[in-house]
């Protein structure tokens, strides 16, 4: 990448990714796309966040979804780790929390294919600036 | 799109779950049932909302309905009434406690708001290792606006009339200490970033460093243009591996950018970043511990004046910030100082993390703005006691620290109301106790944390906290006399009066705070050596009721020190002089003949 050679090179950028550049880069219909976020610090790691993202990153494109996984800091819900956010095209963010391989399978086929909530919520309990 | 229409998500916290929401899941299934809506209605249980006080709750989506306080007998009306004709059940409707007027919207309640992110407002939100998400959340643009166009003398000013404070422990106004090391002559100065982290318990400068590692460098660099130094150092303890990894990634990619080097945006400053490796000592989180240890020398504390600011890291000035206060800097000048002024209380602005642990519900990290009370916190935020068990007290501060009690559940959390209340800030971890925890107890386990990380310098830390913890392993084992008591607080005020650092200087915390609010559970310790919490082993006796033994010998069986005897049918008996009080007979009685006294 280029440098930043001053502020407005430095706005520039801002603008492009706020208007999701990465996400266009990475699907041809953006406005279909999935969007789950896995947190990984150390907590969720180690209760096994890194398994999960494989294993979501993996089933999805296997199962031809269109979606981007990336990783995220803690979210505070540490007695639930790991936990994800599953972001549905139009939709509300929903985090599920205590994710498993069974889980993750379960997410995709029900939550992400259809809509359907399943169990293992874990509802937002803060506002963010 | 799957066939459901409608979903009721039923809260399954700890403390729901304890007024039945199971049952009431159950019943809004039956209800669906009866009137063949089970395809296109699905009930499901979630997590904690963290509005435990109105519990249990009931969320209907996609309205956002949300419901308070139901009961399995309402399961019936929110079916009849809203599921199948549309209309909300008024009377289980949250009613704003201010203004009366019900809100039957969630995302318009104001509980949500109990937490409010600013240190972690992208922890949980961007990838931590891409610069561009950072960037699209205005990263970068305060340090771009400062370096363009404003003086270090100004933006040093606004961060002063943000009232931020250090996040650290003390609470040392954070614009001032700027000014302080600005106002140093030197042809050489150093911005340092404090991310130690040695309270046990606590964990948030780690998250932050995880989940947001460009807003602590942005904000490093912006301190160094105010303060005019071009050089900044983290002091990051090796075992956050993670963190270490996410910084080293950080400020690469910073360094690509050019906004960490020379002539950063353009512009006639150049900062650049560099780590330096802690063992992990308590100590070393202590300012000039930490610069010593930096600087090749041993990690002891020196006596202060000179300030950093003065005299620092390599003799020269250095500003010392702990990494949540460096969090909360770039969104001050992006957001203004009123904006942050405008937040929490008269003395204490802006926002806390806290790293809630202990016998809670919802272990995890939060935050909440300053005048938050305990209770808010502990039984909302943090979904109440575990296992229905009655709160006892809350440590905050770690070894630092105090304990605190029912008496202060109300207290809106502050830096100064914690201190009046006998207890601190510190960097936030916050330790939860209930009925079963032996305050006694409590505070020796923080004094072998005291005694096993005193660098021994000075004497009355390195003796006085081994005397201290000799003294409270003495009551705790029911070898204390009543003047014990007296001669506890004697040393404990000897120590903090004569230690050289903070560490000795607030040690005894933990042993004053709780002598002050729960003299009685030590006073029973060495008067009637009972321990009333029933965990210090030595005073305690397992004992056979007469009546309830049959002599099935099963307990004598399993006694590994053969203190149990008596015939094959006839009562048994625990020799006390024996017993070692490690409980197998206890487990083993099917006839609940062992008792603890
Ligand atoms: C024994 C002891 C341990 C400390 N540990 C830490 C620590 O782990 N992290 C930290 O930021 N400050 C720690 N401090 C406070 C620092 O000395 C210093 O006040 C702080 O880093 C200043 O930053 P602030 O003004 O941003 O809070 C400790 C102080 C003492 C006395």
């Amino acid at each position: 990448m280029g440098k930043i050679k001053s502020l407005d090179d430095l706005k520039k950028i801002s603008k492009d990714y706020k208007k999701g550049l990465d996400l266009r880069e990475k699907s041809s219909h953006p406005e279909e796309l999935v969007q789950v976020k896995v947190a990984m610090a150390t907590c969720g790691i180690a209760s096994g966040a890194k398994e999960i993202m494989e294993y979501l990153d993996s089933e999805l494109e296997k199962r031809a979804i269109d979606a981007v996984v990336t990783q995220t800091g803690c979210m505070g819900y540490c007695y639930a780790e790991p936990t994800i956010e599953v972001t549905l095209p139009g939709q509300e963010a929903v985090v599920y929390g205590n994710v498993t391989t069974e889980k993750a399978d379960e997410i995709i086929e029900k939550y992400i294919k259809t809509g359907e909530f399943v169990d293992g919520i874990i509802p937002r309990n803060y506002e963010t600036i | 799109m799957s066939g459901y229409s409608m979903h009721l998500l039923v809260c399954g916290g700890t403390g729901c779950r304890a007024s039945h929401s199971e049952e009431i899941e159950f019943k809004l299934r039956n209800e669906l049932e009866k009137r063949n809506l089970e395809d296109t209605v699905k009930v499901l249980s979630t997590g904690c909302f963290g509005f435990c006080e109105k519990g249990p709750i009931v969320k209907v989506m996609p309205d956002n309905t949300f419901y308070t306080g139901v009961t399995p007998g309402d399961a019936e009306d929110i079916i009849a009434e809203h599921v199948v004709l549309g209309r909300t059940v008024s009377r289980l409707i949250y009613e704003d406690p201010s203004s009366k007027e019900k809100v039957p919207d969630s995302k318009k309640m104001g509980f949500s708001k109990k937490q409010l992110r600013i240190a972690l407002r992208n922890c949980g939100f961007i990838n931590p290792e891409n610069i561009n998400e950072y960037i699209a959340r205005e990263g970068y643009m305060a340090l771009g606006n400062v370096i363009t166009d404003i003086s270090p003398e100004d933006a040093t000013r606004l961060v002063k009339d943000s009232g931020l404070r250090g996040r650290g422990g003390a609470g040392f106004s954070t614009g001032l200490k700027w000014e302080l090391t600005a106002a140093t002559p030197s042809d050489e100065k150093y911005v340092v970033c404090n991310a130690d982290e040695g309270d046990p318990g606590a964990f948030m400068d780690r998250s932050i460093l995880e989940g947001d590692p460009h807003n602590v460098l942005e904000a490093m660099a912006i301190c160094g243009y105010c303060i005019g130094a071009d050089k900044g150092l983290i002091y990051i303890r090796a075992e956050y591996p993670l963190a270490i990894e996410r910084l080293k990634t950080a400020i690469k990619q910073a360094r690509e950018y050019g906004l960490l080097g020379k002539n950063i945006m353009g512009s006639d400053f150049s900062f650049d970043i560099e780590l330096k490796y802690g063992a992990g000592a308590f100590v070393c989180g202590e300012e000039t511990a930490l610069i010593h240890s930096m600087e090749g020398l041993r990690g002891e504390p020196s006596l202060k004046p000179p300030f950093p600011s003065v005299k620092g890291y390599n003799g020269k000035p250095t500003n010392v910030n702990n990494v949540e206060t460096l969090a909360n800097v770039p969104i001050i000048f992006l957001k203004g100082a009123d904006w942050f002024s405008s937040i929490g209380t008269e003395k204490s602005k802006g926002t806390k993390v806290f790293a809630l642990a202990g016998k809670i519900n919802n272990v995890g990290l939060i935050e909440v703005p300053m005048g938050t009370t305990l209770r808010e916190v502990i039984f909302e935020i943090g979904g109440g006691i575990k296992d229905g068990k009655k709160f006892k007290a809350v440590q905050t501060g770690g070894p630092s620290g105090g304990c605190l009690t029912e008496n202060h559940l109300d207290t809106p959390i502050d830096f100064d109301n914690l201190i009046e209340a006998g207890s601190m800030m510190g960097s936030g971890g916050m330790i939860v106790m209930d009925e079963d925890d032996c305050m006694v107890s409590v505070a020796k386990f923080y004094l072998d944390f005291t005694v096993e990380e005193s660098c021994g310098k000075c004497a009355p830390c390195r003796i006085g906290n081994k005397r201290l913890y000799e003294l409270l392993d003495h009551i705790c084992s029911g070898k204390g006399k009543v003047e014990v008591l007296d001669r506890l607080r004697l040393m404990s005020e000897v120590i903090k009066d004569t230690s050289l650092c903070g560490l000795g200087q607030t040690s005894p915390n933990p042993v004053l705070s709780t002598l002050d609010n729960f003299y009685d559970e030590y006073h029973a310790h060495v008067s009637d050596k009972k321990c009333p919490a029933g965990q210090c082993k030595d005073l305690m006796e397992y004992f056979i009721i007469e009546e309830n033994c049959v002599g099935c010998t099963a307990c004598a069986r399993v006694c590994p020190v053969n203190a149990i005897t008596g015939e094959r049918k006839k009562p048994h008996e625990i020799n006390q002089d024996i017993c070692i009080k490690c409980g197998a007979c206890m487990e083993k009685c099917k006839f609940d003949a062992i008792i603890i006294q």
